[in-house]
Formats: C-alpha cells, sequence, structure tokens
C-alpha cells in the first residue's frame, strides 16, 4: 500500500541556491505558478466577451467577484472597499489550490503549513498594519476592556494580546488541517479498495461520498480564510 | 445567477429598466438581513470541532512561544514561560468559550459579549 503521506513530499523540480539559501523551483511551487496561470486565464478570457449578458464562463467569473465582493460589504464596510483586489487576490488563489488538489496526481499546496502560515501572517502583519494606521496608538486601547476595573489589566491584556497574536496560527491550522486530513483519508480509502479485492466495492463508495464532501470542504476553506480575513480587517478599520 | 433568469422576458425590454428592477431587487435584498452573525464557520459541527482544536493549539503555542521568546530576551529561562503557558492557556480557553457560545471573532472579549447581548435585545 502506498505511504499515506508520500503525497506531501516536497521534492525540488529545478535546484537553486541562492547565498546558501535553497530557493529550488518544487513541486509546490509548480501548482501555484499553475493556479496563478489558471486564475488569470480564467478572468481574462472569460470575461473577454465582456456581454451585457453574461455567458456560462463570464458569469462563473462575476459570481466569483459579486462573491467576495458581497462579503467584504458585509463583514468589512464600505471602508473596505479599497482592499478588494488583495481579499479576491486570496480567495482565488487558496480556492483554485484546494480545488487543483482534488485533481489526482496533483499536489495541494494548501496542505502545507508553511504556506497557509505565510498566507495568514501577510493577513495579520497588514491588518496590524492598517490599524495602527486608522487609530494610531489608541489601537491597543482594544486589548483592554471598557469598563473592567484596572487592576485586572495585568492578566486581561497579555491574555487578549495572546489571543489577538494567535490569530495568524488559528486561521493557518484550519486551512492546512483541513486539507491535509481530506487528502489522507482519501489516500488510506484507497488502500484499502486495493487490499480488500471484490469487498474494496464498499471503501469505493464511501470514497465516493468523502471525495464529494472534500470538494465541499475544499470551497468553505477557500470561504474561511477570506471572511476571517474580512473580519479582521473590520476589527482593524473600525475597532468599535 | 443572472443566466438562470433569461427565460422569462421574451421582449427586449429597454436597459434603463432593466436597471431599475436590479435596483429595486438590490435594495430589498440589503434591507433584509442587516444584522447577520459575523463567524466563520460555525454552521456545521466538523467545522466548529476543528475551530474548537485549533484555537486551543494555538493559543497555548502562541503563549509559550511569547513566553521562550521573552526568556531568552531577559534571560529569565524557565519563568516566563511558564507564566506565559498559563496565559496562552487561557486565552485558548477565551477563544474556545467565544466559539461555543457563537460570540464574532473581533478582539475583545467583554465587548463581544455585549455585542450579542444588544443584537439578541433589539
Amino acid at each position: 500500500m502506498a505511504n499515506p503521506v508520500e503525497q506531501f513530499r516536497i521534492e525540488p523540480l529545478v535546484p537553486l541556491e541562492i547565498g546558501g539559501v535553497n530557493v529550488s523551483f518544487t513541486n509546490s511551487a509548480l501548482f501555484m505558478v499553475v493556479s496563478i496561470c489558471l486564475v488569470t486565464a480564467f478572468l481574462t478570457l472569460s470575461v473577454r466577451g465582456r456581454a451585457l449578458v453574461p455567458g456560462r464562463w463570464q458569469s462563473m467569473a462575476e459570481v466569483m467577484y459579486e462573491f467576495v465582493a458581497n462579503m467584504i460589504r458585509d463583514n468589512v464596510g464600505s471602508k473596505g472597499r479599497k482592499y478588494f483586489p488583495f481579499i479576491f487576490t486570496l480567495f482565488m488563489f487558496v480556492l483554485f489550490g484546494n480545488l487543483i488538489g482534488m485533481v489526482p496526481y496533483t499536489f495541494t499546496y494548501t496542505s502545507h503549513i508553511i504556506v497557509t502560515f505565510g498566507l495568514a501572517i501577510v493577513v495579520f502583519v497588514g491588518v496590524t498594519i492598517i490599524g495602527f494606521m486608522h487609530h494610531g496608538l489608541h489601537y491597543f486601547r482594544m486589548f483592554f476592556p471598557h469598563g473592567a476595573p484596572l487592576a485586572t489589566a495585568v492578566i486581561l491584556v497579555p491574555i487578549e494580546l495572546i489571543s489577538y497574536c494567535s490569530r495568524p496560527f488559528s486561521l493557518a491550522i484550519r486551512l492546512f488541517a483541513n486539507m491535509t486530513v481530506g487528502h489522507i483519508i482519501l489516500k488510506v480509502m484507497a488502500g484499502f479498495v486495493v487490499a480488500l479485492g471484490v469487498f474494496g466495492i464498499l471503501p469505493m463508495a464511501f470514497l465516493g461520498g468523502v471525495t464529494l464532501l472534500e470538494f465541499g470542504i475544499a470551497l468553505l476553506q477557500a470561504y474561511v480564510f477570506t471572511i476571517l480575513s474580512c473580519i479582521y480587517l473590520h476589527d482593524a478599520i473600525h475597532m468599535h | 445567477m443572472s443566466a438562470t433568469m433569461m427565460d422569462e422576458p421574451k421582449a427586449p425590454l429597454s436597459l434603463e429598466d432593466l436597471d431599475a428592477r436590479l435596483r429595486a431587487a438590490r435594495a430589498q435584498e440589503s434591507t433584509k438581513d442587516p444584522e447577520r452573525s459575523r463567524t466563520g464557520d460555525a454552521g456545521s459541527g466538523m467545522g466548529l470541532g476543528f475551530r474548537v482544536a485549533t484555537e486551543l493549539v494555538a493559543g497555548i503555542a502562541v503563549g509559550t512561544l511569547i513566553g521562550f521568546a521573552l526568556d531568552s530576551w531577559l534571560g529569565t529561562r524557565p519563568v516566563l514561560m511558564v507564566v506565559f503557558l498559563f496565559l496562552g492557556a487561557a486565552a485558548g480557553v477565551m477563544n474556545v468559550y467565544r466559539a461555543a457560545k457563537g460570540l464574532d471573532d473581533s478582539v475583545g472579549l467583554g465587548q463581544a459579549q455585549r455585542r450579542k447581548d444588544r443584537s439578541n435585545g433589539s
């Protein structure tokens, strides 16, 4: 039986080293490039006609656009409109990473915690900078709840601060864990199909259901990642 | 979305008419559901479970990391790490409490609680 975690192995395709740092072009990087090309092709080719009554492809692209635009409007407000390009890019990158991973023999780059953590830390640092830009040093005030006795600040402020700093971790772990677990389940079940011979029909049927579920999770996790970024952005801009 | 509505109008409508109808539909939509809950994946049980697990782990990990960094900076090896481990655990539990109570994900437990009460009361 094939090793269920072998699918996550990173293999350098073009070994490269700059200044003692390994910057090889790996299979992970390849699929990131593939997904970016696919997103770009999908968005540019589908709206090429600029039809007033959209065709199939164009309405798909428009649905994506409206989905993210509504998400920003509902969760960030009108001030969040200028961050639309970033949020939309983030959404499409994660979504296509998750979906490409569902194609057999491909590599799921969102199943590596360093990738999701890289995305999450960009969101976190960006949101913190935006918060300080909008509110200056008043931004620190939100770590201390209004109306609480001043003596409790010693314990409340560190707790809120840690809770704030744990955001990129929980954001990264949630996406990474969902993708990794799903792919391992698929691989283990596929191993049972071969091992059980005729009775392999049972795990095979189960596999069909799990694959559908995985598509759902791929969509849902891209949505969750983006909506949480929106909520963090809302916090930084409005601060309550 | 718009493709599904293509079958109803037989006569070519004027664009102004279409625009007015679109605007009316949008206005209706925006007044329909103004106070929606802003929690990410609270819908599914599995999502909530994943969330609780990650919040616990992330809180403790970040607390310990901060404690470790402060320790190696100030040279007080085990003390701050232990203190921040517990603070991190408290932060993790607080985040789980918020997730379980369906509070929003913004900073500040007290404010989140008050916002929830306000939206329930009105």
